[in-house]
């Protein structure tokens, strides 16, 4: 429970630090920070020489596909997954076996996070009973076992006056309502963007505006109800301008963009391999360089994974018919750190900002900080160090990565949770 | 030129060369219809598998006859009636006929992309006979065959092709094969069915018929599924006919040397009239033919020439 983390470029976007010192974490808080501290009798040294030490991450976005789905992915497999990957917390989403609809799922996932999980469990409430976007989820209840958020994700509550009730119903919780913005009808049959490339390869596509249309819709809910709206993995430079507009008229509406759809474009799908299907598909090349701005700009205020383990056998065949979805936790932090920091494309304080701030704030969770008394969750980053995404190496239970073989530097080499060291 | 690749998945892939090199060999295999006994032992020993996953009449019998002309063991397997239908994957069916040893497997599926799956997994040649939306390379190469052989050559010749765009396979690969081999394209239809960003690919767009059929070399008319109502794409098969479909009264404003052709089978009085489809302009029944020696030319490339 305690750690005195030596040396190391501390960078806390909450209270500004970015400077090389000493972190005495003491019973699972964060007890000082200061240049020249020296460890209590008993309380290991890490030294960080070199390296960069931060709030731990916290993943608001994944799928941890248990209850139901264990085959895919487990509570203890995802979590030691997103220690791996330099998280120290991860929101689950409600979309498992049964639904996480009423309290004793949510007890449940609670229990088994206990029981075997690595990292912090934050579950997310779902919005409707089953998903079925027809009756509310008991959404009181939801709060008081421990639900962070609400959301459908997966689906969109296409039915504006229960998705608006939803919203005024959450308000004296204080938990946000995360909106998966996919309008179904015209998403269609359509399995990736629309645009040259599903043009050329003959897959159905979905317009950007199958996003944009819901995205409108749910920040006008918001402005009429007050309540905290979240857009799950926001796809589009149409979504991004709608955020941004919505945000400076004082909506609260926030947003979080997955690291595949900062990275990749829908010229990836020209593989053919399912691991570049998912919902919303990968963009084009403008829709990338928006996000990137609002990334940078803050529009965009977390970077979420949306990791979705999937079984290979759902993830090999045709492309039409393979299930949406990546896995994320142990590729989001290296492929960010090469891909978009080291090329100047986001400076370092701010991708730690949408890791840990971002998150924490918008989810009003503890943590995301290294101020005194602030749960002692680190993560290290070393910006050197050399990675390649092996599959086979994951801790994930489920290997569906469209990185498979890519390769770079800059990693997370340290996962600290409640002042105990989980990874490696 | 010496042929090197181990499948046919698209013409979007092939070098203008690599046409050449398929249209001249089916030239060449085109006597051998003419012949009394039709045969030659170019594959002698080989075996071709036709692994149908969606009906077809018309490409399958190609690829058929084909393969026996060219003294190949020809096995057809569709889908219905097969493991398919128990629930087999794609892929195990695939891996389970690779277990046979063929030398070719002809693919014809339903999702887009799977010829290109199935030639990822296996090591004998891969032939795509047609896959969801994506592309129908035998078929392109058959009609650039029959253009070639009416026309004398391909290099600026105009091309209108009309119709269901958006859901045609034939329609991408003639585009890229089209375009490679110099001939100026142009697409038209109602706009519900003309694909996005189609202007990418290098066509001209119109969504007049008369105005982009007025100086076609060929008119290429696309058949429209009777189901596209029910997506919302037309209002009725009626209004599709009466606007886009090719009669003998639109025809009389075309150049008197236009090639009509059609990928069949044909909605006779939807796209297409009777007396247009039957008349002295159709080459329908030419394609047919080609067809066989094109897919001969295929087989032997990938087969015969190729392990030589």
């Amino acid at each position: 429970m305690s750690l005195l983390v030596r040396n190391g470029r501390v960078l806390d976007p909450g209270s500004g630090t970015d400077a090389v010192q000493d972190l005495l974490l003491l019973d699972g808080r964060v007890a000082r920070l200061g240049t020249g501290l020296t460890a209590p009798d008993g309380v290991e040294v890490v030294d960080a020489t070199g390296r960069v030490v931060c709030p731990g991450f916290i993943d608001l976005h994944a799928h941890l596909r248990e209850p139901g789905q264990e085959y895919k992915e487990t509570i203890a497999s995802g979590t030691r997954a997103a220690a791996a990957g330099g998280y120290t917390a991860v929101c689950c989403m409600a979309n498992t076996q049964p639904v996480n609809d009423n309290r004793a799922v949510t007890d449940y996932i609670l229990a088994r996070a206990r029981a075997g999980g690595v990292v912090r469990v934050y579950p997310i409430g779902a919005v409707t009973k089953n998903l079925e976007g027809r009756n509310l989820a008991e959404m009181a209840e939801l709060a008081e076992a421990g639900c962070v958020a609400y959301s459908d994700d997966g689906r969109c509550v296409t039915n504006a006056q229960l998705y608006r009730r939803a919203m005024e119903y959450a308000l004296p919780f204080g938990l946000p309502v995360i909106s998966h913005a996919e309008d179904p009808d015209l998403a269609a049959a359509g399995v990736m963007h629309e645009g040259l490339v599903a043009t050329e390869l003959g897959l159905a596509g979905q317009p950007a505006a199958t996003e944009e249309v819901m995205v409108a819709r749910d920040i006008l809910l918001a402005e009429l109800t007050g309540a905290h709206l979240h857009i799950a993995h926001i796809s589009t430079a149409g979504s991004v301008r709608l955020v941004r507009e919505a945000r400076a008229r004082g909506v609260r509406v926030t947003a979080e963009a997955t690291p595949h759809h900062l990275l990749l474009t829908d010229e990836a799908v020209r593989a053919w391999d399912p691991n570049t299907r998912m919902a919303p598909p990968l963009r084009g090349k403008r829709d990338v360089e928006a996000l990137r701005e609002g990334l940078a700009d803050g529009t965009i205020e977390a970077v979420a994974t949306d990791h979705a383990p999937h079984e290979t056998s759902e993830k090999e065949g045709e492309f039409a018919l393979a299930a949406n979805g990546v896995v994320g936790l142990e590729t989001a932090v290296p492929l960010l750190l090469d891909r978009l920091v080291r090329p100047g494309h986001l400076d370092l304080p701010t991708l730690v900002a949408r890791l840990t701030t971002g998150p924490a704030g918008l989810l009003r969770l503890p943590g995301g900080s290294l101020a005194p008394g602030a749960p002692a969750d680190v993560t290290i980053l070393d910006l050197e160090q050399p990675w390649a995404v092996d599959p086979t190496a994951f801790q994930s239970r489920s290997r569906n990565t469209p990185f498979a073989g890519l390769g770079g530097r800059g990693a997370p080499v340290m996962t600290i949770v409640g002042g105990v060291r989980v990874w490696p | 030129m010496a042929w090197k690749r181990k499948d046919l998945l698209s013409v979007r892939e092939l070098e203008p060369a690599e046409i050449t090199d398929v249209l001249d060999t089916a030239d060449s295999m085109t006597e051998i219809a003419s012949r009394e006994v039709k045969k030659v032992p170019a594959l002698r020993g080989k075996t071709v598998v036709n692994l149908f996953y969606e009906a077809s009449t018309r490409t399958r019998t190609s690829f058929e006859i084909a393969g026996k002309w060219l003294s190949a063991d020809v096995i057809n397997f569709s889908a219905s009636g097969s493991s398919a239908e128990k629930g087999e994957s794609f892929l195990d069916t695939a891996r389970n006929i690779e277990a046979m040893h063929p030398d070719v497997v002809v693919v014809r599926h339903k999702a887009s992309g799977g010829p290109a799956l199935l030639a990822r997994h296996l090591r004998c040649s891969v032939v795509n006979a047609g896959d969801g939306a994506h592309e129908h390379p035998t078929q392109a190469l058959l009609d650039l065959l029959t253009v070639r052989q009416k026309k004398g050559h391909l290099d600026g010749l105009n091309v209108t092709i009309v119709g269901d765009v958006l859901h045609s396979r034939v329609a991408r690969s003639n585009i890229h094969g089209m375009r490679k081999m110099g001939m100026t394209v142009t697409v038209a239809g109602p706009p519900t069915l003309i694909p996005p960003a189609c202007q990418e690919l290098g066509v001209k767009v119109s969504h007049r018929l008369e105005e982009a059929i007025e100086h076609a070399d060929v008119i290429m008319m696309l058949r429209l599924q009777h189901e596209r109502m029910l997506g919302g794409f037309i209002p009725s098969i009626r209004e599709y006919s009466r606007v886009w479909g090719l009669g003998l009264a639109r025809l009389r404003h075309c150049r008197p040397d236009v090639l009509i052709m059609h990928p069949g089978p044909v909605n006779r009085g939807v796209e297409l009239a009777p007396e247009v489809a039957d008349g002295p302009y159709s080459v329908i029944l030419d394609q047919v033919s080609n067809g066989v020696a094109v897919r001969m030319a295929v087989l032997y490339l990938l087969a015969g020439s190729r392990a030589a």
